[in-house]
């Protein structure tokens, strides 16, 4: 299988040769040709402007009554008797989806002890029914009883959408409720909408960051798709009245053959990456790990994280659980300062979703400035403790 | 003890640019390389095969050219290597994948552990595991950081979630997803490399792994990319001039003027 070529709309300009990643297209006198090393990946049909070019569709599956599927849900992520923000973000986005469809918003609680004003709280965030499922099982997360029970609801509710946080429950669990259900997944996804055909329309990076690319799952439902943490934003609503529906679900929903013998919560403020609102990343132009005294001090200023590019996890400056990037975290914080960080493309890609990034290096041409908010073209030994003395002044003055 | 460890060969990613005129992606110099979550998968195999003694064969769904990444790892001491290449695998998305890996676990039979890297860093979707898990309907544990020794059927791992760590134990047979906490990769030997080099290594298709090629690939898949685009520009960064506490001076001013939290 490849891509087809219109040859009545192709000019043969060549310029979707140029996009092809694979270097699968080529083009001859009066024709161009796709070959076998197309892997289908789309790139090209966009670059055509002629609308020349179209790929195969994707599989249907076993029929089913699509029409059959409403509403939109959104799974709030409960943990220790709190529910995680990125619910209410969730939330925030599923109901303008919801109201684009004219459907009803729902909210999916799993746990164990869930007070009704836990679940009500999700109101005010635009949800008009609350799922409970409230079983001692669940006081720890498992990805079998989790996923066994949010299955059983969206083939009891049938819910055209489900959104779920992409943290590590989410990223853990949700790929086995859409494997299990039969139906597509986009993972982190960045906007979420819906087309003239009422379609979920999921846009995500791919290639690192370095494209967009917006998917549908136009055969199956629900229509899943995860997002990040404070991708998008939380918007509070008046609360309104809901229903919270306590659901009973049969004993084998609690079954695992995984079974958790502990749980050890972080004591380490600034290794909580994921959650920080602010966070300071160190690189190798910190030159020791001594140095990075330099950056807890200033990100407990901020009460944030601290970060590391790889370079400086390699040196043993820190420990791994603090690296941002492809093979560490990728975080998307309010404010992200990258400090002695030149910006590999694989340091970028973990964090070049944050809201103010600041980067603070001696090189004005490292590649970091080219994702800065704001830029601070400094040696960082003397740019970091005048930015702390700043702070700290501010502080005394009001203190 | 059979292990069987996925890997993805990914486009090297730290080479690809964007063309800023065009917006479309320079594949200059874009090189092939094992997908380093996958090496480090490899590498608890390998570490598991050190201590206890085990069978490690490495999978891989690609091209015929992804058998160089099989035999890069097959040079680490991988025992056996199969290579899943067809055409009618072409333009699978997640669940596709997962379908024709989970034939390949079937068809492969006696298999106790299953490894993967937790994601791939070109797609960094990290479903794959757990939807082949689901597929051969085996329990797994993602973010795996340690694996304690099998011991009667059952394996110790401990996991890093968003909030701390977790020890969790799982019946085999089972799949991890694991991360770099779990061990660099080895060098590979001499004598394994030159073991690699003549190892023969399978090639097996849809109609090997018994999978209708209307549901591998892109017609096997469930979701479809409409459209692919260059991604916003950042707003012009603004440039801090002047001495070391002019600097901090407008960077503090800035922030404030952001309600960045903490300030």
């Amino acid at each position: 299988m490849k891509a087809t070529i219109d040859t009545k709309k192709c000019t043969v300009c060549g310029v979707c040769s140029d996009a092809c990643p694979m270097n699968a297209i080529s083009l001859s006198e009066n024709q161009i040709e796709i070959s076998d090393d197309c892997s289908l990946c789309g790139i090209c049909v966009d670059t055509c402007e002629f609308g020349a070019i179209s790929l195969p569709e994707v599989g249907k599956g076993p029929e089913e009554d699509l029409l059959s599927y409403r509403g939109v849900w959104v799974y709030a992520e409960w943990r220790e008797g709190k529910v995680h923000k990125v619910s209410h973000e969730l939330l925030s986005i599923g109901r303008v989806l919801a109201d684009k469809r004219g459907v009803e918003l729902g909210a999916v609680l799993l746990g164990s002890d869930i007070e009704d004003e836990t679940a009500r709280e999700l109101s005010s965030y635009g949800a008009e029914v609350i799922y409970v499922v409230d079983r001692p099982e669940l006081e720890h997360f498992t990805d079998e009883r989790y996923s066994k029970c949010i299955v059983e609801l969206v083939r009891r509710k049938r819910p055209e959408i489900l959104l779920a946080g992409a943290t590590s429950m989410g990223r853990s669990f949700i790929p086995r409720v859409a494997a299990s259900l039969r139906t597509g997944l986009t993972a982190d996804c960045t906007q979420l909408d819906i087309n003239d055909e009422g379609l979920l329309l999921q846009t995500r990076p791919a290639f690192g960051g370095n494209i967009m690319a917006t998917i549908i799952c136009p055969n199956r439902r629900p229509q899943m798709a995860t997002v990040r943490p404070k991708v998008m934003k939380p918007v509070k609503k008046q609360a309104r009245k809901a229903r919270i529906e306590r659901m009973e679900l049969p004993g084998q929903c609690f079954e695992a053959r995984a079974e958790v013998l502990e749980v050890i919560a972080e004591q380490d403020q600034t290794a909580k990456l994921t959650e920080a609102d602010v966070i300071i990343s160190g690189g190798r132009g910190l030159r020791n790990g001594q140095n990075f005294n330099l950056i807890e001090g200033l990100a407990t200023l901020f009460g944030g994280a601290v970060g590391a590019s790889r370079g400086a996890v390699e040196e043993g400056w820190m420990a791994p659980s603090h690296q941002v990037g492809q093979t560490g975290r990728t975080v998307a914080p309010t404010l992200y300062m990258a400090v002695g960080i030149s910006g590999a493309i694989q340091h970028l890609v973990g964090m070049q979703g944050s809201q103010v990034i600041v980067a603070v290096n001696k090189d004005p041409h490292a590649p970091i400035f080219d994702v800065a908010t704001y830029g601070v073209v400094a040696d960082l030994f003397e740019f970091i403790p005048a930015f702390v003395k700043r702070i700290k002044r501010e502080r005394g003055a009001e203190a | 003890m059979h292990i069987v460890v996925c890997i993805k060969q990914v486009p090297d990613t730290k080479n690809v640019r964007i063309d800023p005129d065009t917006h479309t992606l320079v594949r200059q110099g874009v090189e092939s390389i094992i997908n380093p979550f996958d090496l480090f998968a490899v590498e608890a195999a390998l570490k598991i095969k050190d201590q206890n003694g085990a069978r490690v064969t490495v999978i891989t769904m690609g091209p015929p050219q992804a058998s160089e990444a099989l035999r890069d790892t097959l040079g680490l001491g991988a025992d056996d290597a199969v290579l899943l290449s067809d055409r009618a695998f072409a333009g699978s998305d997640t669940w596709a994948t997962s379908t024709t890996l989970s034939a390949a676990l079937r068809k492969i039979g006696d298999v106790d552990i299953i490894l993967c890297g937790k994601q791939a860093v070109d797609g960094d979707t990290a479903q794959v595991g757990p939807e082949m898990a689901t597929l051969l309907d085996i329990p797994y544990a993602t973010f795996v950081k340690k694996i304690e020794m099998p011991q009667s059927g059952s394996l110790r791992v401990v996991r890093q979630t968003d909030e701390g760590t977790e020890v969790w134990k799982l019946h085999l047979p089972a799949l991890l997803t694991v991360i770099k906490e779990i061990g660099e990769p080895r060098v590979p030997s001499l004598r394994h490399k030159m073991r690699a080099k003549k190892a023969e290594i399978p090639v097996w298709g849809a109609a090997d792994l018994g999978l209708d090629p209307d549901h591998t690939g892109l017609c096997g898949s469930f979701t479809q990319v409409v459209r692919v685009f260059s991604p916003p520009r950042r707003t012009n960064r603004i440039q801090l001039e002047g001495t070391v506490e002019d600097q901090a001076e407008q960077l503090f001013q800035y922030l404030k003027n952001a309600r960045v939290p903490g300030l």
